[in-house]
């Protein structure tokens, strides 16, 4: 006689339960095995969604419970789509966004097709540049805080042997005109890496068969390159704009950490601005309202994004 | 384009799919873009209604 854990288990389920588990069709045995992840699901995305799109309605304020809530509509709304503040914190984004983007997938792109040579120390060099991306956020703040203090930083000090100014004469983070770029450097020295990584999986997954019937085509490598390298590495350059440009939508840590979303309003991207309407002013209607707004735009993006991430797969 | 009209009459996705990303990444452009306030205010409504029709017509047939 078998006395296997599962034998005994099932020996020990009670006749009544059996004989119902064994009256359950297949559809309904795998309806209730995925129903646990599903009522997760709802009480952990949906529920909230709905919850946030409902708040934003409402003059709630979380710091005040016991307050009446007012329903009021579309005022929320209104007021942040006239807020020039806000609009500034929106270009303030699109600004970080588009530089860190452009900025992580050339240069990540770069050092992947560099990295994807055989050449002595290849893993040693790959482990050296991902090095940035296994830092936590909050420590990549507080170094390149220090690598552009004017007086004993680094950074100053680098810019000055090459262009000849004075160190102690510009402050990348006390700056207004230089505190964007500031914040672009130190996410893009940080998560370059992750876009190396993905552009290395793209370029080692094409066959060398190609480059071998192109090389017999007597194709030059700028040929090979631009008709083979970069269509076939698409897909995943695009996976890595799509990760980084939503990562980077809702960037909060690193910039905290750097500029506190200063000179005045200069860095205050619109996570900053979020979290200062949610949990120091305490308007808890007004940013859901703010929130949804944020939701809609990163949802829209991503919808044609993925659809066309889809068509170039299809290639 | 009279290929993308006729698919919009007849409740093609591609088309109505196309038409949607416009509204989307207009609505995106006029939230980030720094010249009128004006196209700031009414940058949501367009994006929202873009997002709204994408998640619609994806389900219409090929």
């Amino acid at each position: 006689m078998t006395t296997s854990p599962i034998h005994r288990a099932a020996q020990s389920t009670p006749d009544g339960v059996a004989r119902k588990i064994r009256g359950l069709s297949d559809r309904a045995i795998a309806w209730i095995f995925v129903a646990p992840t599903i009522f997760l699901l709802l009480a952990v995305n949906i529920f909230p969604l709905i919850w946030t799109i409902r708040l934003s309605f409402t003059n709630f304020r979380v710091n005040r419970p016991n307050n009446d809530v007012e329903w009021v509509g579309l005022r929320n709304y209104k007021r942040i789509l006239s807020d020039p503040d806000i609009w500034n914190t929106m270009q303030a984004t699109a600004h970080f966004l588009l530089w860190t983007i452009a900025l992580q997938v050339l240069i990540g792109f770069f050092l992947a097709f560099l990295i994807n040579k055989k050449f002595k120390g290849n893993d040693l060099w790959t482990t050296i540049i991902v090095f940035p991306m296994m830092l936590s956020p909050a420590v990549v703040g507080n170094f390149w805080t220090f690598l552009y203090q004017p007086q004993i930083g680094l950074f100053n000090y680098v810019v000055a042997f090459f262009t000849g100014a004075d160190p102690a004469s510009f402050s990348m983070i006390g700056d207004v005109h230089l505190a964007p770029w500031a914040i672009i450097i130190a996410d893009t020295w940080m998560w370059t890496p992750f876009v190396m990584l993905i552009c290395l999986a793209g370029l080692r997954s094409i066959p060398d068969s190609i480059y071998e019937a192109a090389e017999c085509d007597r194709a030059s490598k700028w040929r090979q390159f631009w008709t083979i390298t970069i269509p076939m590495a698409l897909p995943f350059l695009m996976l890595a704009v799509l990760f980084r440009g939503i990562e980077n939508f809702k960037m909060f840590d690193l910039v905290v950490q750097l500029t506190g979303g200063g000179p005045g309003n200069t860095t205050t991207l619109t996570s900053i601005d979020l979290k200062r309407e949610a949990f120091e002013k305490w308007r808890t209607g007004y940013s859901s309202a703010y929130a949804v707004i944020l939701f809609v735009t990163v949802f829209g993006l991503a919808s044609i994004y993925v659809k066309a991430l889809n068509k170039v797969k299809e290639r | 384009m009279t290929k993308f009209i006729n698919g919009l009459m007849r409740l093609r996705r591609g088309p109505w799919e196309m038409l949607a990303s416009l509204l989307i990444a207009l609505g995106v452009i006029m939230l980030m873009q720094p010249f009128a306030l004006g196209l700031y205010s009414y940058s949501f409504i367009v994006t929202l209604v873009g997002t709204v029709m994408f998640v619609i017509v994806s389900h219409f047939p090929e």
